[in-house]
């Protein structure tokens, strides 16, 4: 590799007395030995309740929402005994709504953004060649959050209580009137809980991205998975105070005896369903466009060339998001509001459309001048470009308002939000954990199994869901929890069920092939994919502190420039600042990735566990009506809070000898 | 479904299987789904629309299906061709350029857009064309959804001449009928595929969707809207019968019931008002129950419990002993009855007509 100028950088006015040092720290040397020192858990349960390493954050993730997924797969594999046959009383009424409900809030809630969460809180700091996320304690804290609001929402599951309204909770229905129980609570307060874990989860993204970029990553050559993470971050710091606010005003309406949604005293149904549709429709582009960044990076590696159009693949997912700001009203349609509005936002909706054709057309166009190497991630994405295509285009039928007075609520949409969220989130993760299985724990997955899993969830996906947009042409209503034999929907449900079955079976070949891979898979190399990005410029797994010395980057193929006939510098990833003293990296300006101050990262810290486990006791004592508890969960948060905060003469500057040289 | 398969690696025989099942898959689907199920599925709007404000959007349906499925063989055979095409052999660790291939994007883009322009402008147009009849409706009918069943009302000046039914909405051929929809609780959809797009009946609004069918008939609603423990079964028939027959069935349903059915020994009767009219009505009876449906003309109906039985009188004394069996959560009761008192029951309500 041709050397790089690794002149230390001037480092803001601040901090005049530091310059950071800079050097090689190979494996095995003395700086190497003390950054691991310092980077490293504690083993055993302290460790493991007080990391603040993102790829332990990260991975927590990955697994938590696959637990949930494989709950909510669960679920949704009742659902499809009770609807293989007519008439059918596999299951009562009651506990169809709250099975559907639950897999609903699973799949969309507790799996399809915090699987998300997992590979950018993982891969950013890798991507971007930092140490860590901004804010590491904000990370695990957001990560407690989940945790807790995942349990929280299924804690009424086991006395049959479990959340009954749908996942977009209709008002009235929901509200107190015709829904008693805790059901509606349990789903109220566990939304908000959740919305803190994803809006300081957003803001961690945020920051990080603008903030934590290796020296030389200028914003036009970060990953388009950080293009898709940030879009939905920043989406999300936006809607998720809306659906909060929504659900804290029907706790109010449940518990407290306001009347926001509450016709006979002057509340207003219609009213949740904005609220809810405004943080809904973002919400999924947020647990797509990050699935697709999956793609559009890990896809160039099998095809042994760059993505094509890397700036109009990173506007086009900024574009998506923008005018998918503008589209709620299609979940809409069919409430009597006046058809100039509809027209607007059926217009918008199409006009996705076009951002997703650059997607596709990009995805294609770089499998086309490449030389694919049918791996098994490569099957994976190439399906998805297929599944991607097909719900986008039903997605089209459904945003043409007067057809989608029919479409509406019926199984044609159950096909549609299936197609683009398992084919759109699922088979990106599922090739993505593929991908980076080596890079997670060292191993590579068996191959073999791999495309066996393929075909099989392919397959079975297919079968299972293609006939659902059939039944919903039939004019099958979604959340029925029976229907009659004269309707002529008997077949098409066996089929469905049938293919769903199959798919399952296409999933538990891949946990197989996770399970066995962990234990006997082949030992895999820094860069096993010989691919493009800094991940890979680091040691299967890495290690904890990421990079032994901040790399400089030059491209947008760090580990590709030597053989991309690219001209100008080249990256340096063996020499550069080697930032030694404490948990420490380098923080860059936004827009051209110029050091600007050496960042000093926390240490390992217990608060971020008690924090979210207080603050969660506070939804437990709101939900139980037990005021007195809380009211000291409250206090016990606010001494975690006031622990966290307290200003540590650690954090502060200590290095301040110029050019100091280490041993 | 797309084969992603390379054209340079060998198949190994679980992929040829697969291959091989895969096509088999398409057949089975192919014939499992025969159209003689299909095509007479009652709400199956795809292939069937009966009235104006159903059928153009009938038409958008089948161009935007035709073009889905036209861009979607178009983009799987790219993909395929994309994957297997031939290539000049390149050494094992060459990278291809990055600068080459917007014209992949501008193309693709570009003709997605003139299609999607001229789809946005269709749809407006087909959108124009069903908001709104092409005259004033001539009737106009009240439609109030419960859990889970429909009150039907149609208004007149004279309180007297009010036409209260349920589930059954009787319409003259060929004209267009408004339908103002409420709600009595939850939201809940209203929806006759074959002659209109589904409108929701939201509680404390007034929704309208209008209907019109062209040929006489018998046309299946659906509530669309999740509603709770009876959404499955809260259906409805749209009736459309020619001018004078319609004419003719309101003129009856404007009467109270017949003389002979308010009779204070009969002990059906007394039954009746014991059990039952705490909910329903009977109008020229004491029976005024506001919640359930009115039983004035209840054998002129040709369904029961919202949509879930064809009414005979054998289902009807079915329904009332074992309603909470045949539609559970539904707010009848399942209602004990001795052989005496059921035998009672049946004949007072066959006199309900």
């Amino acid at each position: 590799m041709a050397s790089a100028d690794i002149t230390p950088p001037r480092i803001d006015d601040d901090f005049p007395a530091r310059l950071p040092e800079t050097g090689r720290a190979p494996q095995g040397s003395d700086i190497e030995r003390k950054l691991a020192a310092t980077w490293e858990s504690q083993p055993g349960w302290r460790g493991w309740l007080s990391t603040v390493d993102h790829k332990a954050v990260g991975l927590r993730y990955i697994v938590t929402s696959f637990v949930f997924l494989v709950i909510g797969g669960i679920e949704a594999l009742i659902i499809r005994i009770q609807l293989a046959q007519p008439d059918q009383s596999v299951l009562t009424p009651e506990q169809y709504n709250q099975l559907f409900t639950m897999h609903g809030v699973t799949m969309i809630f507790l799996y399809s953004l915090p699987i998300l969460s997992g590979f950018s809180n993982y891969l950013w700091p890798l991507l971007l060649g930092s140490r860590d996320m901004a804010f590491p304690r904000l990370n695990a804290f957001s990560y407690w959050i989940f945790l807790f609001a995942g349990i929280f929402m299924y804690a009424s599951f086991p006395i049959g209580q479990a959340p009954n309204g749908g996942w977009f909770n209709y008002v009235p229905f929901s509200g107190p009137m015709y829904n008693t129980g805790p059901n509606i609570d349990v789903f109220a307060l566990g939304m908000v809980l959740l919305g803190i874990s994803t809006s300081v989860g957003s803001a961690n993204f945020v920051v990080t991205l603008f903030r934590m970029r290796a020296p030389g990553m200028t914003i036009n050559r970060v990953p388009i998975l950080v293009w898709g993470t940030l879009t939905a971050s920043v989406a999300n710091l936006l809607v998720v105070p809306s659906v909060s606010l929504a659900f804290f005003l029907l706790w109010l309406d449940r518990q407290i005896g306001t009347y926001f949604f509450d016709v006979a005293n002057g509340g207003k149904p219609l009213l949740w369903q904005h609220l809810f549709w405004i943080f809904g429709h973002p919400w999924v582009y947020a647990v797509v466009l990050p699935a697709m960044g999956i793609v559009s990076d890990a896809l160039p590696t099998f095809c042994r060339r760059p993505l094509v159009g890397y700036t109009a693949m990173a506007l086009a997912t900024m574009a998506t998001m923008l005018i998918g700001m503008e589209v709620w009203i299609h979940h809409m349609f069919a409430t009597g509001l006046p058809t100039v509005a509809l027209s607007i936002f059926g217009a918008a909706s199409m006009a996705i459309t076009i951002p997703s054709s650059v997607a596709v057309f990009s995805w294609i166009a770089t499998i086309w001048l490449g030389r694919p190497v049918f791996k098994t991630p490569f099957l994976f994405f190439a399906g998805f470009v297929m599944l991607f295509v097909i719900g986008g285009l039903s997605g089209v039928m459904t945003a043409a308002v007067p057809l989608d007075w029919q479409l509406n609520e019926t199984y044609f949409i159950v096909a549609h939000l299936h197609y683009v969220l398992i084919g759109i989130n699922v088979f990106p993760v599922v090739g993505g954990i593929y991908y980076w299985f080596p890079k997670f724990t060292g191993r590579m997955m068996d191959e073999k199994m791999g495309k066996w899993s393929f075909w099989v969830m392919f397959i079975g996906f297919n079968v299972g869901f293609f006939p659902m947009h059939w039944a919903g042409l039939l004019g099958m209503p979604r959340r029925i929890y029976t229907y009659s034999s004269r309707m002529g929907w008997d077949s098409v449900n066996m089929i469905t069920t049938i293919g769903s079955f199959a798919f399952a079976v296409g999933v538990l070949i891949f946990l197989v092939n996770v399970a066995v891979s962990l234990k006997r898979g082949a030992r895999a190399s820094e860069n096993p994919w010989d691919a493009a990005t800094l991940e890979w410029a680091t040691s299967s797994p890495p290690p904890p502190y990421n990079f032994a010395v901040i790399p400089t980057v030059a491209s947008r193929h760090p580990l590709w420039e030597d053989r991309l006939n690219e001209g100008g510098a080249r990256s340096n990833l063996t020499e550069g600042m080697l930032l030694a003293d404490g948990r420490e990296t380098v923080s860059t300006s936004p827009i051209d990735a110029r050091p600007m101050a050496i960042f000093k990262m926390p240490e390992d810290s217990y608060t971020p566990f008690f924090l979210g486990l207080f603050i969660s006791l506070v939804f437990v004592g709101l939900l139980l009506h037990w005021w007195l508890f809380t009211a000291a969960s409250a206090t016990a948060g606010a001494i975690a809070l006031a622990t966290w905060l307290w200003p540590r003469e650690e954090l502060a500057q200590r290095a301040t000898t110029q050019g100091a040289t280490h041993g | 479904m797309a084969d992603i398969r390379p054209a340079a690696c060998r198949p190994s025989s679980a992929m040829r299987r697969l291959t091989r099942l895969t096509l088999l898959g398409g057949l089975t689907f192919a014939s499992a789904i025969c159209p003689a199920e299909t095509l007479h599925a009652p709400l199956n709007y795809f292939m069937h629309s009966f009235g104006p404000a159903a059928r153009p959007t009938m038409y958008l349906g089948w161009v935007l299906a035709g073009i889905s499925v036209a861009v979607g063989f178009i983009i799987a055979f790219l993909l395929i061709m994309a994957v297997r095409r031939q290539r000049p052999t390149a050494g094992e660790r060459e990278i291809g350029r990055e600068d080459e291939g917007m014209q992949w994007i501008y193309m693709g883009t570009g003709i997605s857009t003139c299609v999607l322009t001229a789809l946005v402008v269709y749809s407006m147009m087909v959108l124009n064309a069903v908001a709104k009849p092409p005259e004033a409706p001539a009737v106009t009918v009240t439609v109030t959804a419960y859990d889970w069943w429909w009150k039907v009302e149609y208004d007149h000046p004279d309180p007297a001449q009010h036409i209260v039914t349920a589930n059954e909405i009787r319409i003259p051929v060929g004209q267009p009928v408004l339908v103002k929809l409420k709600s009595a609780d939850v939201i809940h959809g209203f929806w006759v595929p074959t002659l209109a797009g589904k409108t929701q009946a939201i509680p404390g609004l007034v929704n309208q969707q209008w209907i019109q069918a062209d040929i006489p008939g018998r046309y299946t609603g659906q509530c669309t809207q999740y509603c709770g423990a009876a959404h499955a079964r809260m259906g409805f028939e749209v009736i459309a019968e020619a001018a004078a027959d319609f004419e003719k069935w309101r003129e009856a349903q404007r009467q109270p019931a017949s003389s002979g059915v308010a009779v204070s020994e009969d002990s059906g009767y007394k039954l009746f008002m014991d059990r039952c009219a705490g909910c329903h009505a009977i109008k020229g009876t004491d029976a005024a129950g506001p919640h359930a449906p009115d039983l004035t003309h209840l054998n002129s109906r040709k369904r029961l419990a919202a949509g879930l039985l064809t009414n005979t009188p054998d289902n009807l004394m079915d329904w009332v002993t074992r309603a909470q069996q045949l539609k559970p959560g539904s707010r009848m009761p399942s209602i004990y009855l001795s052989e005496a008192e059921g035998e009672a029951l049946s004949a007072f309500l066959s006199k309900l007509d």
